[in-house]
């Protein structure tokens, strides 16, 4: 190779990495060099202007928010209704309503001390049915904490639910964290955290090893519009953009983080508004739709697995219940406010009206599914009030792969004090075995 | 071979034995600011080494996750003193993955790798020990080589371990500690530690750079004080090997303790908690620490911050003559 005098160009340091450097190559080089068409900046090469011109950030009315029903149920253009089975659809309604039960029971059952926490769906129940109703079985869920619905579909049974809320002898979870916190190894479900956000770039490393792995699953991660403050939040959409992640972000913008509305959480446009800052195709949804929730996350999955790349779907919604059982949220919010989206805007009579006007659904099968939903959540209650807790030495296991030693040793001084002051502890709630 | 290098053998190993094993974090891609991961990207593949955004949250989630959805993750992140963003996925997250789950989801195929303590000049931000915050989370191992031997087996056996791991490399000897490192691949024990010099008159324990530090007091004290010391590395911080420092203790009645890391709350403390509860009556001397000062590591001061052989010596002879 001919020396080649770079340096007018600045290009010593690059001639000096390149050890082949053919003379084609070499000419495309200074022609971008010295062209003056285009920024050639590493970090951007947008256009020039010579305005100067701030972008305002309400140029714009926002992501519009896409819906197949109106608020009473009816389809509005019809290219847009999926056309799901009776089946398919009696299941989601029927999934949604029981969802409704089961909060109701386990909320009453917290303010009359049989459990010691909970939290309620109520009006997202949409976007939980809608969005796993489009996934696949097999793709790994990863939640926030108001996602019940999803382990719902999926088949967590009644009595799987509340044997966690109640931490007996027969929660997977072993008696370990607060009610809510479910996880199923067989509903590809992870086991929820208290820690808000923690959940998203785990999504993200997980949707990277099913990418190595080819197993033609995806990865869905939900959020709520407060957790998307945390840092967390900006760590996991810009990895999954840059290391290509098939993995669905749902964000249910729900309006609230406990008393803190949404205009306190951001200034800009949402979630969904950040989505192109990150590089990642976003919509924005009508989350008490059910329908449109599912095309949504429908075509975002086929999207994430066909062009391995994430997809923000934000889905606005309204928390109708209080934050949890430790909060009472007329301290912060009108009951008018409340009772509106509760008679005008919910995704369960929407859809109800929708199977209404198909012929599928009548008042009597209503009247008989309400029973037999409320007998049912009733009776799985009763049984898992009655189960035992776990063994207390329990404390001691999972807590590496294998026990170490010190950990034995805590073990063996706390069975020893239990012997002797065995009067003083709750021994007959928790199990022998 | 140097400790960088035994390391990126190390990980070449374990991404050749393993075909789920990636390698990711802020420039491992064209070989780390370390060099520990030198050639790996061109062996094995840009989609096995890789570099992420620059964001040690994001990193250490990341590694969770991919290590819950079944590949063996090997995080690094660049300065262990800029692990901190990362506490909460490690010890929120990681450590309690398997436990809250009742066993039924786990990160145990996750190891991060971050370069520790003192390097002449580093100051506040590049010499930092921060082993302590983490023995204090239950269901971590945390892992500090002495030397280029003790790195390839220790960090492989970290890499196969089945729950997450920390591995804390004194970057002071990424260069300055050479040792013949065998090439075939072999692992050390995690939660054993080594009695590197045999004695009977006083233990010292320590860990990382500050086990060479102390070998050369054990040469002070004998030329000057014929005084016997037992030189113990800890290997692991968590879960830590008590039988071995104990039955050493009880063999020598007097115990020394030294590490970079500041005295309040750091590592010695535990050990001379559990150490005078199990050995109280077999006792001849107070046990001694010997460490950092409490302050931030400062940059000018570091020959006076430092716990050198100086400070250590003298803490034997003090407590030789108790």
């Amino acid at each position: 190779m001919l020396p080649i005098r770079l340096a007018c160009y600045g290009l010593r340091s690059v001639a000096a990495n390149c050890k082949r450097i053919n003379i084609g190559a070499l000419s495309q080089i200074t022609r971008k060099f010295s062209s003056d068409e285009r920024p050639q900046f590493p970090g951007s090469r947008s256009q020039w202007t010579e305005k100067l011109e701030f972008i305002r950030p309400d140029l714009y009315d926002g992501i519009p928010v896409y819906r197949v029903m109106d608020r009473k149920g009816k389809v509005i253009d019809p290219s847009q209704d999926p056309q799901l089975s009776q089946e398919m659809v009696i299941k989601m309604y029927k999934c949604m309503t029981q969802l409704n039960t089961m909060d109701r029971i386990l909320y009453e059952s917290q303010r009359q001390g049989r459990i010691s926490f909970y939290m309620t769906n109520y009006g997202e129940e949409g976007t939980h049915i809608g969005s796993a109703a489009a996934l696949d079985p097999k793709d790994l869920i990863f939640g926030q904490y108001r996602e019940a619905g999803t382990l719902m579909w999926r088949g967590f049974t009644l009595d799987q639910f509340m044997n966690q809320c109640y931490g007996n002898m027969e929660d997977g979870g072993k008696g370990k964290q607060m009610p809510v916190h479910y996880g199923s190894k067989d509903l590809n479900f992870v086991t929820i955290s208290s820690p808000l956000g923690t959940q998203m770039p785990q999504a993200v490393g997980a949707a990277y090893s099913y990418k190595r792995a080819q197993n033609g699953l995806c990865v869905m991660c939900y959020f709520g519009e407060g957790t998307s403050s945390e840092g967390d939040a900006h760590a996991a959409l810009n990895f999954s953009a840059t290391l290509d992640c098939p993995v669905i972000f749902f964000c249910r913008n729900n309006g609230y983080a406990i008393s803190t509305p949404s205009k306190e959480q951001y200034r800009g446009d949402g979630i969904a508004g950040r989505g192109p800052a990150y590089g990642m195709l976003t919509i924005r949804v009508d989350g008490n739709d059910v329908f449109a929730v599912y095309n949504a996350t429908a075509k975002a999955r086929q999207v994430a697995l066909n062009e391995m790349r994430p997809v923000l779907i934000e889905a606005m919604t309204y928390r109708i219940g209080h934050h949890s059982t430790s909060d009472d949220s007329t301290a912060y919010r009108s009951v008018d406010e409340v009772r509106y989206w509760d008679e005008r805007d919910h995704p369960i009579s929407r859809l109800r009206n929708y199977m209404l006007s198909k012929g599928w659904w009548g008042d009597v099968q209503e009247k008989e599914w309400k029973e037999d939903c409320k007998r049912q959540v009733m009776t799985a209650f009763a049984r898992a009030e009655k189960k035992l807790k776990p063994n207390w030495k329990e404390i001691f296991t999972d807590v590496y792969h294998e026990m170490p030693s010190h950990i034995t040793e805590q073990l063996k001084q706390m069975e020893e004090h239990v012997q002797k002051y065995a009067e003083h502890y709750p021994l007959k709630n928790f199990s022998k075995d | 071979m140097n400790l960088f290098q035994a390391i990126n053998n190390s990980l070449d190993l374990a991404l050749s034995s393993d075909p789920t094993a990636i390698i990711f974090g802020e420039d491992v891609a064209f070989g780390g600011v370390f060099r520990c991961t030198v050639g790996l990207q061109e062996k094995h593949g840009k989609s096995r080494v890789f570099n992420t955004p620059l964001c040690e949250q994001g990193i250490a989630g990341f590694g969770i996750g991919a290590a819950t959805a079944g590949a063996t993750a090997i995080a690094e992140i660049q300065f262990a003193d800029y692990i901190l963003p990362a506490f909460d996925q490690i010890c929120n997250e990681a450590a309690k993955y398997r436990y809250r789950s009742g066993g039924l989801y786990d990160c145990g195929s996750l190891t991060i790798r971050a370069p520790c303590s003192a390097v002449g000049h580093g100051a506040l931000y590049h010499s930092q020990s921060p082993e302590a915050f983490f023995a204090h989370c239950p269901g971590l191992k945390v892992v500090v080589p002495r030397g280029p031997i003790k790195a390839k087996g220790l960090l492989l056996s970290c890499i196969r371990d089945k729950n997450p791991c920390l591995f804390f490399e004194p970057k002071i000897l990424y260069r300055s500690a050479v040792e013949q490192v065998p090439v075939k691949e072999y692992t050390m024990p995690l939660s054993k530690a080594d009695i590197l010099v045999e004695g009977d008159d006083i233990t010292l324990v320590g860990w990382g750079t500050q086990v060479h530090v102390l070998r050369e007091v054990c040469q002070l004290a004998k030329d000057q004080l014929n005084v016997s010391c037992e030189l113990i590395d800890l290997v692991t911080i968590l879960p830590w090997d008590k039988e071995t420092i104990a039955q050493s203790v009880k063999k020598t009645g007097r115990l020394l303790i030294a590490h970079e890391a500041p005295l309040t709350s750091g590592f010695g403390a535990e050990i001379a908690a559990s150490i005078q509860h199990d050995c109280f009556l077999n006792l001849e001397a107070p046990i001694e620490r010997v460490t950092g000062f409490d302050t931030p590591f400062p940059h000018m001061f570091e020959p006076f911050y430092m716990p050198d052989k100086w400070r250590c010596f003298e803490a034997v002879k003090k407590l030789v003559n108790y």
